[in-house]
């Protein structure tokens, strides 16, 4: 009964949080049922708070990033890297390079979230100013929000919510997911090259465009301090999220000071309602894995840390992110890889990291995703996407997994 | 007589200096350009990735897809100006190849350039949607190389993949 219960929920607010019907916030639906998922015993008020407790800090986190990334938009950021994008006589092939690196570094510094939102619209800009094809540019943004979002805790909402449960300090996170996120992000580039070879042979505009770039270099030394206060405070035995709202302060003044932004645009990015959508969903989650899922999953879910067993811990969370969607799959699995150590953590990670780039959001969502588009009009080009996906997802995979294998063993779990 | 000159980031100054030395003076000219769906579809896509955190107004896909009828716009002016005579402009949206099919119906000739690698002469040449649209194209194709010709050999002789097989008895 309970079981029932908590799987019809769980399907509930899924559906909603892709459809958004009345464009309410996917709280609306979530809380709700979180609330029905403790009243009918499915898990007790004590494990609902110990949820709550355990992803709230996480949520803190994330909101400090997306502020930050925010903030770094409105000083000129991401302005400045569409002129570098753009700038001098580039063809498409080292426009593509361009793009490679640093759609790699945004997602892993300002996370995926900023590389969806304010990178994409940039590439776009400075791809279409320099008469190239826009199409492999843009493909080559939304794959790297997925598999360049290996290598620090802040890259990915996925990373920080296990990067907390696996006991892992935040340079040891990046020192072992290093090599996995190179490996990933190699390994789409060596795709892409080959994929869109007629569209990268097309010759660039003739005249190049030479504008100043105008690096705003306090972002940039901010950036790198913030990067820095992680390592320090996570050897120190203090939460780094203190230093990501840290690094948000002060840019956040110097922009309220300068006129640049207004507190609502601030609690805006930080995205209140959201909070209360992930604790719901994990209350919701826990609802259905304390009820049979878990034991289910608990025999198929491989042990240990040999090479195989991580290559199927990454495919099972690669296949749970495509059925699902990355969010809810984390939730569902870090409670199983977490006893297995950190390796079966992290391989659990590039799975739900870089499997995303099969479906984008998971199947279910696809089919509902498909619909949004003919809303607007859009032919999806689904048949594409899925075989760029086919050819890149697989092979990301085993190469992130076969470096964290190599990792693990060089540094150590 | 009715010349399409089929308008692609990157190859299009071909295009429009072949039109302009083969149509005729009394000919309409009409320059073309089709904006795929792909760049909106995969930015509304991975933004419907981040569950969540969608809010309508921060939908990169939405202004990726204004940015795209910009350069559109601006990318047929330029062939325009290029050409230096008077023609018509078509923006179509939808899946290229067979757009560019659909609107070269009634048409005279279709002007497009290869779209594939054109470092050297042979079959690469062509990408998929010139090889699409030249194998549909419901009238006269002209066929142009985006730069100078590339130098290079002639077709090989047959390698040894191409001898008759030896049969031991």
């Amino acid at each position: 009964m309970a079981e029932a219960v908590s799987t019809g929920l769980l399907a509930v607010v899924l559906i909603a949080a892709v459809v958004r019907p009345w464009g309410w916030p996917e709280a609306v639906i979530a809380a709700p049922a979180a609330v029905i998922v403790v009243a009918t015993g499915a898990i007790d008020p004590h494990q609902a708070l110990g949820q709550a407790e355990r992803i709230g800090p996480v949520i803190g986190f994330l909101a400090a990033v997306l502020i930050l990334a925010q903030l770094c938009d409105d000083e000129g950021l991401f302005r400045a890297l569409g002129r570098w994008l753009g700038n001098g006589a580039v063809p498409p092939r080292r426009l593509l390079a361009r793009v490679f690196a640093v759609a790699a570094t945004v997602t892993a510094v300002l996370s995926l979230d900023a590389t969806v939102v304010l990178l994409t619209p940039v590439v776009f800009a400075a791809a279409a100013r320099l008469g190239a094809r826009v199409k492999p540019h843009i493909y080559a943004v939304s794959h790297l929000a997925n598999s360049g979002s290996l290598l620090l805790p802040v890259s990915n909402l996925t990373n920080l919510i296990a990067f907390a449960a696996a006991g892992l300090s935040f340079p040891r996170f990046a020192a072992l997911m290093a090599l996995p996120w190179l490996a990933a992000v190699t390994s789409e580039y060596v795709v892409f090259r080959r994929i869109f070879r007629s569209d990268l042979y097309a010759p660039a505009r003739p005249e190049p465009a030479a504008d100043p770039i105008g690096v705003p270099w306090l972002v940039v030394t901010l950036l790198g301090a913030t990067m820095a206060g992680f390592v320090v405070t996570s050897l120190a035995g203090v939460n780094p999220a203190w230093v990501a709202a840290a690094g948000a302060a002060a840019l956040a003044a110097r922009g309220l000071a300068r006129g640049q932004t207004n507190p609502r645009a601030i609690w805006r990015a930080a995205d209140g309602a959201f909070l209360i959508f992930v604790v719901a969903l994990a209350v919701v989650v826990a609802g259905v894995t304390d009820n049979g899922l878990a034991g289910a999953l608990q025999r198929v879910m491989p042990s240990g840390s040999s090479l195989w067993a991580l290559l199927a811990t990454a495919a099972l969370a690669a296949a749970a992110a495509n059925v699902i969607n990355n969010l809810p799959a984390v939730l569902v699995l870090l409670p199983l890889a977490a006893p297995s150590g950190p390796g079966a953590v992290l391989a659990m990670l590039i799975g739900v990291n870089i499997g995303p780039n099969l479906t984008y959001t998971g199947s279910l969502a696809t089919l509902l995703w498909r619909r949004v588009l003919r809303e607007h009009g859009e032919e999806p080009g689904v048949a594409e996407f899925t075989r760029l996906g086919l050819l890149t997802v697989p092979l990301a995979l085993v190469a992130a997994v076969v470096a964290l294998w190599t990792g693990l063993r060089v540094i150590g779990g | 007589m009715i010349v399409i000159t089929w308008i692609v980031e990157g190859t299009w100054p071909a295009c429009v200096d072949a039109a302009g030395a083969v149509a005729p003076a009394d000919a309409e000219i009409v320059l073309l350009h089709v904006t795929g769906g792909e760049a909106p579809a995969a930015a509304r896509g991975a933004y419907a990735g981040l569950m969540g955190r969608r809010r309508p107004e921060r939908d990169p896909g939405a202004r990726v897809a204004e940015l795209g009828a910009v350069s559109a716009r601006d990318l047929l002016e330029a062939a325009a100006g290029r050409l230096g005579r008077p023609c018509a402009t078509a923006e179509r949206r939808g899946r290229t190849e067979r757009e560019v099919v659909a609107a070269a119906e009634g048409a005279d000739l279709l002007i497009l350039a290869r779209d594939g690698d054109d470092t050297r002469l042979g079959p690469r040449s062509l990408g998929p949607a010139s090889r699409f649209v030249v194998d549909h194209a419901p009238c006269a194709v002209l066929l142009v190389w985006p730069r100078e010709v590339p130098a290079g050999p002639l077709p090989p002789p047959p390698g040894p993949g191409h001898r008759p097989p030896l049969r031991p008895d």
